[in-house]
């Protein structure tokens, strides 16, 4: 029951949809083999990580602690479907790896370990926790003049958590140009929409008050986020945060925008009807 | 990078030692970085901002920020000495010094200044004497409470030589220099015996050590014999606790933490364990009243009448 294989392409954008495709069939399989998992916000995710690791990023999955690759820090460490799926992907680990997903000993927890896994560049799964590391690595970066990127990839409820705030201050305040904040901005969190938990809106004007330069883009749209994630950072002064709008569970009729999918996981009669979908 | 000069008259505050020790770190070694959060004077880092001004971040009054910008600076090959208020930099952020910290098994050195009751008048919520029942609940967590200025400088250099987490507890309060035999050295996790003795011995560290030796010297005078040990490292707890229960028969630890979860616990744990004696755990019951932090140790009995009293009862409850 594995995911079959893609053909690379040489156009980028269609490419990367060809990825994303691939990561939403095998996290979705992972999450139903384990059934175990956060599905919705992986699916929300998939788009952003396909077109980081396969049209933005600079990294050697055979030398993954080398100091002038670009650094990745997946802040929403639940969604480790979407997350190990495109490690995998990209070269990190065996594909077959993935089949372990949450099994007792797997390197493969539930939330990410980067003392277990290449690729993974810090502990996650409390949430709140990546932007604040990223800013000290962009903090680093910018200190040796080194010109590699840092990215970081948050949930939208997570911003709730207050610690994104006193980084964002500190990001502003050192001018970290090197450092890129990717909100997935699904408006869902576990128990309900964002909006009818702790507002966020407006949340590009929060960012842009904080001194961020603020991008709103289609979050699964391909071009958009090549476009913006691949454009130089050189000059612009401030750090970026894209509030990349999705949907929770996208690609899946039954899962798409449905708050019920933050960690549901599907009947074989589900699972079947999402790999019939996700062609 | 000897130990700065004593604060008063044969005293030392231990902040002084961190200072001049990162410092001199710091001019041979350029991964070294310091991490503050509005802390630069409290961690006496003046010095070290006027001669690595590029070399310093202030996170400004953000400890979850401050600990984890020492985890993404590690990251990008940096060494970072996270240096903040005990009490906040691990209560304030102690899910980053879980997760991002010891977890994530980064090569970070966490300060913890001004620890135990050195800020007594300003209250429990200023006082950091939970600090290491918090974190010795982090296995991979080195926990160093060096005693004297010495110390203070060998335990930074440990720290710096050492590739993982370390916390290292520091005082504001003034201690004196302790008698060492010539040749002394120090290494994460080996307690230092400053004394020998048959009849009990006290286990302590940070402030308290000098306190314990005096104890020891006036219980000598009525002929009872204890030995002293220096337990700067918490954690790993060095075995010298099973030769103490099973040479001495008894064990006193003092602290100038809670008494419940630091060093007494740490010890407690073993000597259970292996070879059970009587014990006393000295140290702060809990939440305690505001007052100077010598008038706390002399209320709470951590000083040398009130070390020697709980050794006397303790060899008492030998059988």
């Amino acid at each position: 029951m594995s995911a079959p294989a893609v053909p690379h392409k040489a156009d980028p954008v269609s490419d990367i949809a060809a990825q994303a495709l691939w990561i939403r069939r095998r996290s979705f399989q992972m999450v139903y083999e384990a059934q175990q998992g956060h599905p919705g916000g992986d699916f929300s995710a998939t788009d952003v990580l396909a077109t980081l690791y396969f049209g933005v990023m600079r990294f050697d999955p055979k030398n993954p602690t080398d100091p002038t690759r670009d650094r990745f820090v997946m802040s929403k460490g639940h969604c480790t479907g979407a997350f190990y799926s495109v490690l995998a992907r990209a070269g990190y680990f065996s594909e077959a790896d993935l089949s372990t997903y949450m099994k007792p000993l797997s390197k493969l927890n539930g939330h990410p370990n980067r003392n277990y896994l290449p690729g993974v560049e810090t502990n996650t799964g409390p949430l709140g926790h990546g932007l604040p590391v990223a800013t000290g690595i962009a903090i680093a970066g910018q200190m040796d003049g080194a010109d590699f990127r840092t990215f970081v990839l948050t949930g939208d409820g997570e911003l709730q958590e207050g610690s994104n705030w006193e980084s964002a201050l500190t990001a502003a305040h050192r001018k970290l140009e090197n450092l890129t904040l990717i909100v997935d901005r699904n408006r869902l969190q576990q128990g309900a929409r964002t909006e009818e938990t702790a507002s966020l809106d407006p949340l590009d004007d929060k960012w842009r008050a904080f001194g961020w330069h603020v991008e709103v883009i289609d979050g699964h749209d391909h071009a958009q986020l090549l476009e913006v994630l691949s454009a130089s950072p050189k000059g612009r002064g401030k750090p970026l945060c894209v509030i990349a709008n999705t949907f929770k569970g996208k690609g899946i009729s039954f899962m798409h925008d449905n708050v019920a999918w933050h960690h549901g996981v599907p009947t074989k009669e589900q699972y079947e009807q999402a790999m019939r979908e996700l062609v | 990078m000897s130990a700065a000069a004593p604060s008063r008259a044969g005293l030392f505050d231990c902040r002084d030692s961190f200072a001049a020790t990162i410092e001199a770190l710091a001019e041979a070694d350029s991964r070294i970085v310091t991490v503050v959060s509005d802390s630069v004077g409290s961690s006496k880092l003046g010095g070290f901002k006027k001669k690595f001004p590029e070399r310093m971040v202030n996170v400004g009054i953000a400890e979850q920020t401050l600990v984890a910008v020492g985890a993404g600076l590690a990251n990008g090959g940096k060494v970072p000495f996270v240096s903040a208020a005990s009490c906040f930099i691990t209560g304030r952020a102690l899910e980053q010094v879980k997760a991002d910290i010891a977890y994530s098994n980064v090569n970070v050195k966490l300060i913890g200044q001004s620890s135990g009751v050195a800020y007594g008048e300003l209250g429990p919520t200023h006082h950091s004497i939970e600090d290491l029942a918090w974190l010795r609940l982090f296995n991979n967590l080195k926990l160093i409470v060096p005693a004297d200025p010495w110390q203070t400088a060998e335990a930074i250099k440990a720290a710096a030589a050492y590739d993982g987490p370390v916390f290292v507890r520091v005082s504001r309060m003034v201690v004196p220099a302790l008698d060492r035999p010539e040749g002394a050295t120090f290494e994460i996790g080996k307690a230092e015996t400053l004394l020998e003795g048959s009849d009990a011995t006290i286990i302590a560290n940070g402030t308290m050590v000098h306190r314990a030796v005096a104890a020891a010297k006036t219980l000598a005078a009525e002929g009872i014999s204890v030995r002293v040990v220096n337990m700067a490292t918490v954690n790993p707890l060095d075995e010298a606790v099973i030769a103490a229960a099973t040479e001495t028969g008894a064990i006193v630890t003092v602290e100038e933490h809670s008494v419940r979860g630091g060093l007494g616990g740490a010890v407690a744990e073993v000597v259970i364990s292996t070879s059970p004696v009587p014990m006393r755990i000295l140290g702060f019951p809990g939440f305690v009243p505001t007052g100077s932090a010598d008038w706390l140790f002399d209320n709470f009995g951590l000083n040398e009448t009130g070390i020697a009293d709980a050794v006397r009862q303790t060899i008492a409850r030998k059988k």
